[in-house]
């Protein structure tokens, strides 16, 4: 079987976010820029798998600008074996990317697609179900495990009442959450084998998609700053302190 | 730029390392003077980064110095100056001269286990009597049948407590025949009988890593352990250091850029007289001109990298490259330091360890003078011997 997984480049997590002064967004020029932590999740979740025998090819996808083929180079040299690079200039929403995924889904055929729950960049948490629904797949999403058993998975959920495990049949939309697995260090072997794995580019019109933003954003502002902390000396004080301010 | 792709590739995976495996533990290692050096080396071994330059039939991966140089920027990212010097030791001061002219036999005994980061390596030439005037070493290898007989001392060896091994500069002839044909370059496992590891050094910088006194009293390592011809030592050695000293400068770039980094945004918040500290034209200034020297000197590693990856002797550039940059080690460090106040003098500020750390690059792997020396040698402009 193939796994498709999805990588996105997004500011790297480790970037002191700064927004723009006029509010249109945040700034990323200049800005080191990384593949999406729960991607490269999703990414070793998929390597995983074909190592243990269950996968024979896994493809690599982005959606975004020339520079985003960087991250599918990361993604090579992890161990995938071939990349496609959906060449667009604009931001990219979840529906579009969702139907960007679907296109491909139904040309490579993979009995997995694997992504990270989200996003850091725009926190949306949207692509991986829009995807299912269109794909008119199953999904297990927010996966902290992930089985194979023949042409089924189980998938062990993270959501609010605890963890939920639940079997799907593939193929299957899977989405990653952060304590799935730890994402391999790349080795620099594997760095220059990459070197030699195809990258195919595409665009949306070739995959007949058309970019059609239906959200706005209207304003882009900094959290508000911390203002200044006050020492208490004991519990009673502290428990006071936080009725006095409605706290509790 | 002599990076390719698959240069920052390199350096994005070691920097995510660094994150995870090495940073979080700087603090805890700077208190207690040593890092665990095995546990360490082994991770990074497996990754292949302890021999990106080295032959790979020794398990190297057989790269050209251009990635070296690349690592060494990136490992670079580590909040401390001791580390990454342990590091160096292990893959370009104690390493080279085996890699390149070691027999075979010992470079399967020695040099692959370093590269596999299950040994740790160290180096050995300076001495209580004799640290940069390197020709005056009293260390002593005299032949008996197929051993040598080592009597002597070293001085301030980084890895000195941990290492399985050192890569020893020794005199093998006659005291009376020219300094710099005399000695030999010999791999010393530190578990001889004989070997005497005297105390951990204190020191002002470059606390997490260990620095230690070692004696050596009638201990016999066979005469296959020598690397390269008996008398060639000193020559070997020279031709080492070039690795060490640019070493040196590769990995002083990525701290400076991140003290200049840390001191903008110090500065920023900080507000003196109604204004930020940075709003200053003498403080914007002179951290302008602290990053252009930054890049001039990374300008002047670059090339020399190059250089040393095309073959080339680059002798002079590596010297001038360690001189400078143990200079604008102290400059930098020095002037953003002083741009934190009273907060730079505090030690949980981490201006402190990159000012404390950055003094040894004037000192370690050949002081100033000595590389001063050096490039008037090239220069041609040396007071002749009388």
């Amino acid at each position: 079987m193939k796994l498709m997984v999805s990588v996105k480049r997004v500011v790297d997590y480790n970037v002191r976010i700064q927004v723009k002064p006029d509010g249109s967004g945040v700034v990323t020029d200049g800005v080191k820029m990384s593949m999406n932590p729960f991607d490269e999740i999703a990414m070793e979740e998929a390597l995983r798998i074909k190592e243990a025998g269950n996968a024979e090819e896994i493809i690599a996808v982005t959606i975004g600008e020339q520079k985003a083929q960087e991250q599918l180079r990361t993604a090579l040299a992890m161990g995938a074996d071939r990349a496609i690079h959906v060449e667009v200039d604009e931001d990219i929403q979840p529906l579009t990317a969702a139907r960007v995924l679907k296109a491909l889904a139904d040309k490579e055929q993979p009995g997995m697609v694997l992504l990270g729950k989200q996003a850091i960049d725009d926190d949306q948490g949207q692509t991986g179900q829009m995807l299912a629904a269109l794909w008119d797949r199953p999904q297990a999403t927010f996966a902290s495990k992930v089985d194979l058993d023949g042409q089924k998975a189980k998938v062990t959920r993270e959501v609010d009442a605890g963890l939920e495990t639940i079997e799907v049949d593939l193929p299957a939309v899977v989405t990653t959450d952060l304590r799935l697995n730890e994402p391999r260090y790349v080795k620099l072997p594997d760095i220059m084998k990459a070197k030699k794995k195809p990258i195919d580019t595409t665009s949306l019109a070739d995959l007949g998609v058309e970019a059609a933003p239906g959200l706005k954003v209207t304003n882009t502002a900094p959290p508000p700053e911390r203002q200044g902390g006050k020492k208490v000396e004991s519990v009673d004080e502290l428990v006071s302190e936080l009725k006095n301010r409605g706290l509790i | 730029m002599i990076y390719q792709e698959e240069h920052l590739e390199l350096q994005r995976s070691v920097k995510k390392f660094v994150d995870n495996e090495i940073n979080p533990h700087v603090e805890e290692w700077e208190e207690a003077g040593i890092f665990p050096a095995h546990e360490l080396f082994a991770k990074m071994g497996k990754q292949g980064w302890l021999g990106i330059n080295k032959p790979e039939e020794y398990g190297g991966l057989g790269l050209d110095y251009t990635f070296q140089l690349a690592f060494a920027e990136a490992i670079d990212n580590i909040q401390c100056g001791s580390l990454p010097m342990a590091i160096g030791v292990q893959t370009d001061m104690a390493t080279p001269a085996l890699a390149a002219h070691g027999s075979d036999e010992l470079r399967k005994e020695f040099l692959a286990p370093a590269i596999a980061g299950e040994q740790v390596a160290c180096i050995g030439v300076s001495e209580p009597g004799a640290g940069s005037d390197v020709a005056a070493i009293r260390t002593t290898a005299r032949r008996d049948g197929d051993d040598y007989v080592i009597n002597g001392g070293k001085m301030w060896i980084t890895n000195g407590t941990q290492a399985d091994w050192m890569c020893m500069l020794a005199v093998t002839g006659d005291s009376n025949e020219s300094p710099w044909k005399n000695k030999s370059l010999i791999v010393v496992p530190l578990d001889s009988k004989g070997v005497t590891i005297a105390r951990k050094l204190d020191k002002l910088g470059m606390r997490s890593s260990d620095t230690a006194q070692l004696f050596f009293e009638d201990v016999r390592v066979p005469v296959r352990y020598r690397i390269g011809e008996e008398g060639m030592g000193f020559i070997l050695q020279m031709l080492q250091f070039q690795e060490e000293r640019l070493w040196g400068a590769a990995t002083s770039m990525t701290g400076m850029d991140r003290a200049i980094e840390a001191t903008i945004e110090y500065t920023r918040e900080r507000k003196t007289f109604g204004q930020p500290i940075i709003d200053n034209q003498s403080v914007h200034f002179r951290l302008a001109e602290l990053k252009t020297e930054v890049e001039a000197l990374r300008s002047m590693v670059y090339r020399a990298g190059r250089d040393y990856a095309d073959g080339n002797d680059v002798t002079m550039l590596a010297s001038m490259a360690k001189l400078k940059g143990g200079r604008l080690m102290r400059e930098v460090t020095d002037s953003c330091l002083q741009y934190y106040g009273g907060m730079g003098f505090m030690n949980e500020t981490p201006i402190t360890r990159a000012f404390r750390d950055g003094r040894l690059m004037s000192i370690g792997g050949g002081a100033y003078e000595i590389m001063l020396g050096i490039i008037c040698k090239f220069m041609d402009i040396l007071p002749k011997r009388k």
